[in-house]
């Protein structure tokens, strides 16, 4: 496989999310993914834009770049980059996916599916930007959900 | 995201088609929630034509099921498929929620 890359700036905002969406999707399709782990990348991307669009840019507009590149032997990298506050979804905490419907609490499932469905993630703060990678193998068979 | 609804004695049956993501889900939220408004306390939520759910649509099933819970009231689901199956399994939705494989079973129960 070539090495390809596109990327687009879209304003970091939930009415860019279709928009990003289609970009990740369009790109990723013909890399040889199967149709299940196309929809996992397609949900963490949506996953880590809309954290950052509800959450970088506390009460002023800001912009968001979205990178995707593919590489030798089927590696797909997907960047997301913004310029907000600085964030490490890493660091964050996992919800506890045991609890019921009462005591279940609403927030942080985005970023579990993130750190769970993706081969890799790595995250760097520099230059005052964020820099949140997502790796994945499309050579390698899609994964279980139960590991 | 298109949502049909129907009812089938005492229960509503919900039908959800398309996606529902960060986008549609506060549509989702308002649409059943005016149901409860006007009294429905039983929800059937059928996913056979429903290709896609991220967090924010768990997060609305989330926040109606906790109303309904407050109404005693209930919620269950019938024919997940493909990526919304795999979402409630890593959710953990797929064990604090009853899933029904067919519409029939679930009306079966109530």
């Amino acid at each position: 496989m070539d090495d390809n890359a596109q990327n687009i700036v879209v304003p970091a905002h939930l009415k860019s999310l279709q928009e990003s969406i289609a970009f990740v999707s369009s790109f990723t399709r013909e890399l040889g993914f199967d149709h299940r782990r196309l929809s996992e990348i397609e949900l963490c991307v949506e996953e880590v834009l809309v954290n950052i669009f509800n959450y970088a840019y506390p009460g002023e507009p800001g912009e968001v770049e979205i990178s995707c590149r593919s590489g030798p032997e089927g590696v797909l990298t997907i960047e997301i980059v913004d310029s907000g506050i600085p964030f490490n979804i890493l660091s964050s905490d996992d919800p506890d996916i045991s609890l019921n419907i009462d005591e279940r609490h609403v927030g942080g499932l985005g970023i579990y599916f993130v750190k769970q469905l993706m081969d890799r993630v790595e995250y760097r703060r520099e230059n005052n930007k964020n820099f949140l990678s997502m790796i994945n193998f499309s050579t390698a068979a899609s994964r279980p959900v139960d590991k | 995201m298109e949502i049909n609804k129907k009812k089938e004695k005492d229960v509503l049956v919900v039908s959800v088609s398309g996606r529902i993501d960060a986008v549609t889900a506060p549509d989702f939220e308002k649409n059943l929630s005016e149901s409860i408004g006007a009294g429905e306390k039983t929800f059937l939520i059928k996913m056979d034509q429903l290709e896609y759910i991220s967090s924010a649509g768990l997060r609305s099933i989330l926040a109606i099921a906790k109303v309904l819970k407050t109404r005693e009231g209930k919620m269950v689901f019938s024919e997940l498929r493909g990526p919304v199956k795999d979402v409630f399994k890593i959710s953990g939705f797929g064990s604090i929620f009853t899933i029904y494989d067919t519409e029939e079973d679930a009306l079966k129960q109530f």
